[in-house]
């Protein structure tokens, strides 16, 4: 979709600046992240790119979807943190409103609480295409139950007693 | 002047040499106390629920579908890897791990999802305690194990069909 470099836009909605600075550090000749062509713009008229840090708060949720909307049209948007990604500790409280999925479509999450610059680094991979993503859905089932199942249709009465007899099938 | 403070600042660079770490080509591991992405062993949990009371961001869910199976949902999306669960776990079934490369397009693959099994109670019938004392009140009936002829006997048919034990105890629950 993009041909060339992405130039990204930083809007903060609200968070603790723990994830600006660690996106200040994947800019920094360290892990330099214009390996990849991105550069960090000041305006989002010229941005392909928003990273969105911090929840969606009530005090800056119209500010955010009019940069979103600010932005031209083949646009992707990273929510970096906890926050971005799902509203942070304080997701339940009565200023936030939530992640930031609710007010502007996301595009690819990278928590973390901050996330690491190789985090962010390798989000940005993922999203050019350069690395496989790595995480799935895991999922434990017991597909077996190790005791044997008793129906309660099958119980037999004997006075006061209630008999439960052990079944075979499941 | 200017020219002056060029040269040192190209002779500063020249002095540093490469800086820039080859991160996405080649891994770079974290440091030994960083904690990562939780990760959940199923065969040690015992369904406790202790990391879901002590989760502050409330991400870890546990629900009981039926009598014997006990869901214990772990979503990571607002998870701060606060490490609270991996401390307050009895069985030592939460390790966090050092895994931080958990960039994704969607929600649901952060998420870690175990079915466990919970034996019944021979007291009270549940596999936990009852939500309040006076729920427990209502519980009747004390369950022997025939283990030689593998089935269960209640003393009393009170509680099998859902009728009170005792009738002139009204008991107002909520």
């Amino acid at each position: 979709m993009f041909g060339r470099s992405l130039w990204v836009y930083h809007a903060n909605s609200g968070g603790c600046n723990g994830c600006d600075i660690e996106v200040l550090n994947v800019l920094t000749p360290y892990y330099d992240a214009e390996r990849f062509g991105i550069k960090l713009v000041g305006s989002p008229r010229h941005a392909d790119v928003m990273l969105c840090q911090g929840p969606a708060m009530r005090s800056t949720a119209q500010a955010l979807k009019r940069a979103y909307d600010a932005m031209p049209a083949p646009k992707l948007v990273f929510a970096i943190g906890s926050c971005a990604c799902g509203g942070g500790v304080w997701f339940d409280s009565y200023s936030v409103i939530g992640p930031v999925e609710k007010i502007i479509p996301v595009n690819y999450y990278i928590p973390g609480c901050p996330p690491r610059p190789e985090a962010i680094i390798y989000g940005v991979a993922v999203a050019l295409g350069v690395v496989d993503k790595r995480v799935a859905p895991v999922e434990f089932k017991e597909l077996e139950l190790p005791i044997p199942r008793y129906h309660p249709e099958e119980l037999q009465g004997t006075g006061e007693l209630v008999i439960y007899e052990k079944a075979e099938k499941i | 002047m200017s020219v002056l403070s060029k040269l040192e600042e190209a002779r500063i660079c020249l002095k540093a040499g490469r800086v820039t770490l080859p991160y996405p080509a080649k891994p770079q591991a974290a440091p030994e106390q960083f904690r990562g992405r939780p990760i959940f062993d199923a065969s040690k949990c015992i369904g406790c629920a202790g990391c879901a009371n002590n989760c502050p961001a409330r991400e870890i869910l546990v629900f009981d579908v039926c009598q014997e199976i006990r869901i214990l949902q772990y979503l990571g999306r607002r998870c701060t890897y606060c490490g609270r669960c991996a401390e307050v776990c009895p069985e030592k079934a939460i390790t966090m791990s050092q895994d931080f490369e958990t960039a994704t397009n969607s929600i649901p693959d952060l998420g870690q999802r175990l079915e466990l099994f919970m034996s019944t109670c021979q007291r009270c019938g549940r596999c936990f305690k009852g939500p309040s004392v006076l729920e427990e009140l209502k519980m009747r009936g004390y369950r022997f194990d025939d283990l030689q002829n593998e089935r269960w006997i209640f003393r009393s048919q009170a509680r099998l069909r859902g009728e009170p034990a005792v009738d002139d105890v009204e008991i107002e629950l909520d």
